[in-house]
């Protein structure tokens, strides 16, 4: 078994994140974007591999009161709504301790206003009673064109303003805010000095951070410390098709083919076309994600951690002939795709950790173009698109076709360019026989045509 | 210079070839054409880092695309702010330090430094009076002619960033370097740190004061009481960085030794790591222990690389590591280890739980592993030449080099900065890397620094730096150092390489 066994029954992480579980609790006015925050560091932790869930406190409302009158039910004197408020959040804490103490999450995001000091104590507790540990993410912005957009861009959505016309939601939700504003106890220096926060204000300008105690608290500050809400887009694509792609053999660092050559120029002139401003082009340090740069006529930079996966023994081998030599190996990695290391290579669980930085200073950054390869395409997909482990190795990225990834409402918008430049196909779906006795034609049922 | 395409040298196979030549018209260098896209240049693989670049009629042209990652369009100023004793000097030093081995031109100028050597002799604290008209005067010109120095290493010696150690306390003296930083094309990012613990000042005090050249001539009493009275000559006049007042700038204010942080407009990545760097380290005292695996069976037939076990002489030294490491008494003592075998067993041999990286997984060296030095000398002798020409960037063919090493480290060191006593079992490239940033080592001396199998070396950080020593568990085994030779490994048929490897090296600058 590759890595010896441990004494304790946990798995190999690289480093031990925290001895017990986190529970992320937000802090903050309606449309101070809690939500945002919550949902993309809660993609961001799960792609590093700490397993994390949000819990909404408003979806738990929505579940228990079905339709949404108006704002008179987060009036502070409407008793009945105060209660069913109440007990909303108690239930998420509820499937918070069932999620972390039960089902092996690592971090619970609790997504909520939490604005009185009153009720962030009642939360301390719960979690002190369950031995987790508490970091408040607290936003602050009294910017009135960054909530109005923000609540253009998600409330005006949301299943309470279905039947609203734009105007009609608009001033309700105004009047939401209204409710929570006059008992809004924001985090503070003194009064909350043994609390470990993090205080985002203005959107990211200034940043207020107290007592973080250990890795993961740290890694999530520096996380939130590099995001934005500027809108950009990132482009991300393959290199040129390579004479080994033609010749059905993965990885090495051959040159690319004619059509390769030819894409290389149609992504020139799409990238012209596109009049993107300031654009960032980043290549490996592979010949033929170089190759394809250079026909942009733009500089750009090389990065060696967006080199292809390695495939240690297997480089430079058909399918077939992994196949043929290592039979073993080559159902293993059916049987795990995400898990499976190459023998002397890497696994696509080693890219990820490989690929962080790049993530790190893509969320930096502002419109990005992405020259890469197969398995770190489908690595920084899945972080923007939000996929498992288990999808993740089966993206679909083929060559020739650029990827335009922009972030919208909670998410991201992805369009997909084919630039009419043939190339092979290099996906290889797992095949239905993934047992170490397989024969040969079940093993090899999936490749791809080749020469 | 002329330079031959690396395809026309030796090469076994293991470099690809150059491409075809472009098309009839000439490579244009970079800029774009009216109607279509330019001819892509050709590529030429530096037969140093291996790195893909552009070259135009067989010389390789000058691209900045080797870089990593750019850090910042133009110099940075770093400068600290706060009274006496808060830690500026401490974190000025270590922040260079961190810059310079993450490969970051940086380097630190203390205005405290610039005003011992005009002065030569320290009287009393009365020099800081504020109404010392002769000791402001004294202390105005100590800090612009540090500014001029950092000028001079931005502007003109390839520096990156400049740490301006000093105590800036007044808004005015900051506007003035500000000023300083906008007319030269600098960014500025302030550093602060405020502390009313009287307990860590006076630990400071104790730590970094007695032993400055200013008290060599007096008992501890003295120094303690003359250095509190020069604190209170700033207090007046301290203007701490103020969320409205100093909203336009950017700065990062640690309070309570890092217990709380404010931090305003960060511009870039650097300021962005600087902010990350300075939120994980603390003063809590503690120690690293970095040692090697015990003596594999690669080991004793001069192979490098692979992933072999222990041998018994090895086993030895696991066993006397676990005595050692009992005896050392060591408080809530982690341990790590890498993801290879030898590592793996020498921690085995511990009665402490540990946990595998696989980022302090030793050098990879490509198309070299598990070969001999003679070996590689016979088979790859242009390798083996730049190699020893340039130790530190040299990549293996398929492989690493040192300088990938740190960056593959960094995370390490980062959780290393944010742990207490650390147990590390590594090998010898990356023991190395990590030493020679406990020590402040340049990557000229890094691959060169003495790391023998079965002694390890126990770090401890004082005062400024850190303490080093050297434990060897008395278990006999190979010697894998290799120095660096006099004269470099050519033979006979590589004068042309000799015109090639300085062109090469010159474009990397």
């Amino acid at each position: 078994m590759r890595g010896s066994c441990r004494p304790r029954n946990t798995q190999d992480r690289p480093v031990c994140m925290t001895n017990c579980p986190t529970l992320i609790v937000t802090v903050g006015l309606p449309a101070r974007g809690k939500t945002y925050i919550s949902k993309k560091l809660t993609r961001y932790l799960n792609w590093i591999g700490v397993p994390t869930k949000e819990f909404n406190v408003g979806d738990y409302r929505r579940e228990c009161l079905k339709i949404y009158k108006s704002f008179e039910f987060f009036r502070p004197d409407n008793e009945e709504g105060v209660k069913i408020r109440r007990q909303c959040a108690l239930s998420a804490l509820n499937d918070v301790r069932q999620y972390l103490s039960v089902e092996g999450g690592q971090v619970a995001v609790f997504d909520a206003t939490n604005t009185t000091r009153d009720r962030r104590v009642t939360i301390m507790k719960f979690a002190e009673q369950n031995g987790f540990k508490v970091f408040f993410v607290e936003s602050v912005c009294e910017d009135p064109d960054v909530i109005a957009q923000n609540i253009v861009q998600v409330k005006l959505g949301n299943p309470d303003y279905v039947h609203c016309s734009s105007d009609e939601a608009i001033a309700d939700f105004m009047k939401r805010i209204k409710c929570y504003e006059s008992s809004y106890q924001p985090l503070d220096e003194d009064l909350d000095s043994d609390v470990s926060f993090i205080k985002i204000m203005d959107v990211g300008c200034r940043y207020l951070v107290n007592r973080v105690v250990d890795h993961i608290q740290s890694r999530i500050v520096y996380y939130l410390m590099n995001i934005h809400i500027t809108p950009r887009s990132i482009y991300l694509c393959r290199h040129g098709e390579s004479d080994l792609n033609i010749q059905g053999r993965i990885g090495g660092d051959s040159g690319l083919s004619a059509r390769g050559k030819e894409y290389a120029k149609r992504l020139g002139k799409f990238i012209e076309e596109q009049q993107i401003k300031d654009l960032k082009v980043w290549t490996s340090q592979m010949k033929r994600t170089i190759q394809t740069a250079e026909c942009l006529g733009v500089p750009y930079e090389q990065w060696k951690s967006l080199n292809e996966i390695d495939a240690g023994v297997c480089e430079e081998m058909m399918y077939e002939e992994i196949q043929e030599h290592f039979p073993l190996e080559f159902a293993l990695r059916d049987q795990d795709k995400y898990r499976y290391r190459y023998p002397k290579g890497e696994s696509y669980e080693d890219l990820v950790q490989r690929l962080e930085p790049v993530i790190m200073e893509l969320e930096r950054q502002e419109n990005v173009l992405v020259i890469c390869h197969q398995a770190v395409m489908r690595c920084l997909l899945a972080y923007f698109l939000d996929k498992t482990s288990h999808e993740l190795p089966y993206l679909k990225c083929p060559l020739h076709t650029v990827l335009k990834l922009t972030p919208v409402a909670y998410g991201c918008k992805v369009e997909s360019v084919y630039l009419g430049v043939d190339a092979v196909n290099t996906h290889r779906d797992r095949p239905e026989n993934v047992n170490v006795q397989r024969s040969t034609e079940d093993a090899l049922q999936t490749v791809p045509a080749h020469l």
